[in-house]
């Protein structure tokens, strides 16, 4: 689920809107320098993947479906997430980074990627979203 | 692919002065109602929108600068 929120935060701040980033728990991993260059897709608990998860949970599944989906993407020439992130940055997206989860994760500002543009908290995230907006829980 | 085009011609836009005729040209068939949709938000112009054989054409004028 990474791609979905970079491809409309894009196209959003390309459309003239502002545009603002809330990368929360599992969230966190896209702007992680660990964990950026290895996100995975599980096919378990996953309705589009035609996959019983009894099989999905088998050591090796995981891994095997993000070499799939990867597949795809490289046949139509998808950007990986580091570009799509370089890309939303240069069109003006805002990129922030949730306060508790860096906590519970243990990470601080230098683990993140250089995009991130500060660490707030849920109150200041929601009083981005919540004026005159269109806001996207992904 | 999408959000491509929208950004190309989002940069190209940011460059261009009013008056300009920015020149799209997209392989994605929803290039189409996405640069509608992005003139309509963005109060700009779609001149054409030309058929070619393997890949559109998007002509858009740009009549008013904001973002």
């Amino acid at each position: 689920m990474a791609y979905p929120p970079m491809m409309l935060a894009t196209t959003g701040a390309a459309m003239g809107m502002e545009v603002h980033l809330y990368f929360t728990f599992w969230g966190m991993n896209m702007i992680s320098k660990k964990t950026i260059d290895s996100l995975k897709i599980s096919p378990v608990g996953n309705p589009a993947l035609p996959m019983p998860n009894i099989l999905g949970m088998l050591p090796g599944m995981t891994s095997m479906t993000t070499s799939m989906m990867q597949g795809k993407m490289k046949k139509i020439k998808m950007p990986s997430i580091r570009e799509m992130i370089k890309t939303a940055k240069d069109s003006g997206v805002k990129f922030h980074a949730c306060s508790p989860t860096m906590d519970m994760m243990g990470l601080k500002r230098e683990d993140l990627i250089p995009e991130v543009d500060d660490i707030i908290g849920a109150a200041t995230y929601l009083e981005l979203a919540s004026e005159d907006a269109i806001t996207l829980f992904v | 692919m999408c959000p491509g085009p929208i950004t190309d011609l989002f940069r190209a836009y940011r460059n261009a002065n009013v008056g300009d005729v920015i020149e799209l040209l997209a392989t994605d068939p929803a290039a189409r109602s996405d640069t509608e949709a992005w003139a309509r938000r963005s109060g700009n112009e779609i001149v054409a929108v030309i058929d070619e054989k393997d890949y559109l054409r998007i002509q858009v004028c740009v009549v008013k600068k904001g973002r």
